[in-house]
């Protein structure tokens, strides 16, 4: 595939890898990917191989899928069980088990829900639904915040009264925050998110460099992208600098999209606070719909539970978000907890932790060694 | 689940002795050196907390499945891991025998001195028609093929209808003219059938199933089970056609392409195969969940691993950025028209000469070897040059492709 080949190249990543290599030297260094699609792309195409065994990448709370809490789950389901809504959701949410079983699970007592590949898609089925009430699941960060509101100014444009949305957008740079703050935590740099950059913008990655001391590389979604990140992060490490560098200049401007942050301020306003699955409340790191949206908001539209939910006792979802557990450290990881009977969120999204290395990774560079590469 | 406690400690007993006590070796070191280098010198596995955990996580994929699910969910019928649960854990505890624990894609009986193979299958592809075939063509190659994978050479099929109180007869019309078509484009004959119809709102149009009977003259005994380390894995074709055509077809995702679907008899194209050579082992057509599914399947029944090489794996550039584009692996797709071979080293070269040489084979490849380990497991040498698992389908990507 034309402009996809060219960033999957093997003799590429052998060069990078010889780099980050002679950089690395002989100490130790744990990265963080942020980004929940970094983490897919590391484990489709067996990222690490390439790396030396004295890097190692830790996977962040980046994935919308997994940093939905219980309840905000629950609540959905509330809403898909009321009479006459259609409620419509991303694929991935449809397996996240809430206190009462998934989406999925709701769906085969008798909810209709169903999956939508866009906001855009929901809206239409309003349009030509005129007698139900159409609710759309909003997850993920700034990326797909936008897109939730382009729906939602087009949905007033038009007059439908049939629409809302349950907003879960979140935020990012609270999280990160949230994880620097972590007393736990032994992280050399960062790989930054290259979506919620483009909107975003660099700048507001400073405060990394600036308060905490730590490079962060911005970075595209293709593997060769994801390497020379860690390559510059290494190489700030070892030049003694702490800086925002930007690999993904295709796509990713120090500024951003101001024009995407102005709608969504029209839009949406910060809430004071937010649960996030696994990391517990994080001040003002979501977004909620403002008062003059009232009227498409699911959440003053509808009565909902709104109980706060523990998460399962067994679960280190937690941990495993804030990287001090790799997946596989997890208790219940890939016995009690496996992707067909998810017990965390992480479980679930291709883009989470524990769902990618148990679906990609599941095995040992010892077991890699002493088989089953292709003989050619 | 005994998964929850109040400290979280005493959680899934045997588990917490495995880590404590059990020093697991991961897999038995099973010698077979031109093909497997497992003998260097090297770390074992079973030494550290990630094997052990790897080792515990393999175990509980091995158990047999239990159906925890209280109502049934379309993930039950998507041909990855519920489904397979749902016939382990239910209709084969229910109807197990001899014959149907081997869980072939066709069963294989002893009528008077006749090895015949039979199979029966459903059809509720929506939408009815689609680029490249309909819902007729389609119940009748799924038929055939699951007979033909099986070295039987097809013969009868059965048909039953279940039509939705307006369907328009036109339609029907069209759908049994192209069974037809394929029947006798198959060289089989439909010999019984049966009608149904349900009130307006019960069914979708038109859902059909047939069954099939067929001979199995060649002295082979094709199973999953059959695989060795050192075997080559050969696919027929480009993968995935017939599930983005369809997903493309229902216009949900406002994409365009000149994807057609694959659906095509297999019954010609694995005669010559055996023709060939019959040191065949295994053959499948690799439907829902497909090849990676079939992958699994063969790497569990024959307890071998598998290396594929993503480089080797035909997939036509439209399919490829369509599953690019939504997030889905072409190996996870499912086909209509193509199967995945296993054959032994020695004959791999004839087999695939032989595939080429038909109609529905010319671009089919090599794309990976059987391995002695790690077993049940299906390792993929990226393009990128790294290495992932190739697990089956889990949950339902494509619902009611076929």
């Amino acid at each position: 595939m034309k402009f996809v080949d060219e960033f999957r190249s093997e003799a590429m990543a052998q060069r990078l890898a010889a780099q980050i290599a002679r950089v690395a030297g002989q100490r130790s260094y744990q990265i963080m990917e942020v980004c929940g699609g970094h983490t897919h792309t590391i484990y489709k195409h067996g990222l690490e191989y390439h790396l030396p065994d004295n890097v190692t990448l830790v996977h962040g709370p980046g994935c919308p899928v997994c940093v939905i809490p219980t309840g905000r789950l629950d609540d959905a389901i509330a809403i898909a069980e009321q009479h006459n809504v259609i409620l419509t959701s991303f694929g991935d949410m449809m397996r996240v088990p809430g206190s009462r079983g998934s989406l999925l699970d709701a769906k085969a007592r008798g909810a209709d829900i169903r999956v939508v590949y866009s906001p855009l898609d929901a809206l239409n089925l309003a349009r030509r639904n005129p007698a139900r009430h159409i609710v759309f699941f909003a997850i993920g960060f700034e990326t797909t915040a936008p897109s939730t509101v382009m729906t939602l100014l087009r949905a007033r444009t038009e007059g439908l009264r049939n629409f809302s949305v349950f907003c879960n957008h979140v935020t990012i740079i609270p999280a990160i925050k949230a994880i620097l703050d972590s007393p736990d935590l032994r992280l050399d740099g960062f790989v930054g998110p290259g979506h919620v950059s483009t909107v975003i913008g660099c700048r507001p990655y400073e405060f990394v460099a600036r308060a905490y001391h730590k490079p962060i590389v911005v970075a595209g979604f293709e593997p060769l992208d994801i390497l020379q990140a860690i390559y510059m992060i290494l190489k700030q490490i070892a030049e003694g600098r702490a800086e925002v560098e930007n690999q993904y200049t295709r796509a990713v401007t120090r500024e951003g999209n101001p024009r995407a942050r102005q709608v969504l301020n029209e839009v949406m306003e910060p809430r004071a606070s937010f649960e996030w699955r696994g990391l517990g409340s994080i001040a003002h790191s979501a977004l909620k719909l403002r008062d003059s949206f009232a009227a498409y908001d699911a959440e003053q539209q509808f009565s909902l539970p709104g109980i706060r939910v523990a998460d399962p006792k067994a679960c280190q979802c937690g941990e495993v978000l804030k990287g001090v557990l790799k997946p596989w450290e997890c208790k219940v990881f890939g016995t009690a907890c496996t992707p067909e009977t998810p017990i965390g969120s992480c479980m679930v999204s291709s883009e989470g932790a524990c769902a990618a290395y148990y679906n990609y990774g599941r095995f040992t560079k010892e077991q890699l060694r002493s088989s089953a590469r292709p003989s050619s | 689940m005994d998964i929850t406690d109040d400290d979280g400690k005493r959680l899934n007993r045997p588990q917490r002795r495995d880590i404590q006590t059990e020093s697991i070796s991961f897999v038995p070191p099973l010698i077979v050196p031109e093909y497997n280098d497992a003998a260097k010198p090297g770390p074992r596995a079973g030494s550290t907390l990630q094997e052990q955990v790897l080792a515990r996580t393999e175990r509980a994929r091995m158990r047999a499945p239990v159906l925890k699910d209280d109502l049934i969910t379309l993930a039950h019928g998507a041909g990855g891991k519920a489904t397979h649960t749902l016939i382990e854990a239910l209709f084969l505890e229910h109807f197990r025998n001899s014959i149907l624990e081997q869980l072939e894609d066709q069963a294989v009986c002893a009528l008077g001195d006749a090895r015949v193979a039979f199979t029966t299958d459903s059809y509720v592809v929506s939408p009815l028609f689609f680029p490249g075939g309909n819902i007729g063509d389609l119940a009748v190659n799924g038929t055939v093929n699951d007979l033909a994978v099986g070295g039987a050479r097809p013969l009868y099929l059965s048909v039953g209808f279940v039509l939705e109180e307006g369907f328009p007869v036109c339609d029907l019309r069209r759908i049994v003219a192209s069974m037809q078509l394929a029947a006798a484009a198959a060289g089989v004959q439909i010999v019984t059938g049966d009608t149904k119809v349900v009130q307006k709102g019960k069914g979708d149009g038109c859902y059909i199933n047939t069954a099939g009977l067929g001979l199995i003259e060649r002295p082979i005994r094709l199973s999953a089970a059959n695989a060795q380390p050192g075997d080559a894995v050969i696919v027929s074709g480009p993968i995935g056609e017939h599930g983005i055509t369809i997903m493309l077809a229902r216009g949900e995702l406002e994409l365009e392409s000149d994807i057609v679907s694959d659906t095509a008899p297999l019954a010609t194209l694995v005669s010559r195969l055996l023709d060939a050579t019959l040191e065949v082992r295994s053959i499948r057509d690799a439907t829902r969940g497909g090849v990676a599914t079939v992958l699994n399947e063969v790497a569990k029944a024959s307890r071998v691993g598998i290396a594929i090489d993503e480089t080797r794996v035909p997939v036509r550039e439209e399919v490829a950025g369509a599953c690019e584009l939504l997030g889905i692996d072409p190996l996870h797709v499912a086909c209509e028209g193509r199967f995945v071979a296993v054959v032994s080293a020695a004959a791999a070269d004839k087999a695939l000469a032989a595939i080429h040489g038909s109609r529905y084979g010319s671009k089919a490849a090599i794309i990976g070897w059987i391995k002695a380990e790690p077993t049940g497991l299906v390792l993929l040498k990226t393009q990128f040059g790294g290495t992932r698992i190739v697990d089956m389908l889990i949950g339902d990507p494509l619902p009611r492709i076929c």
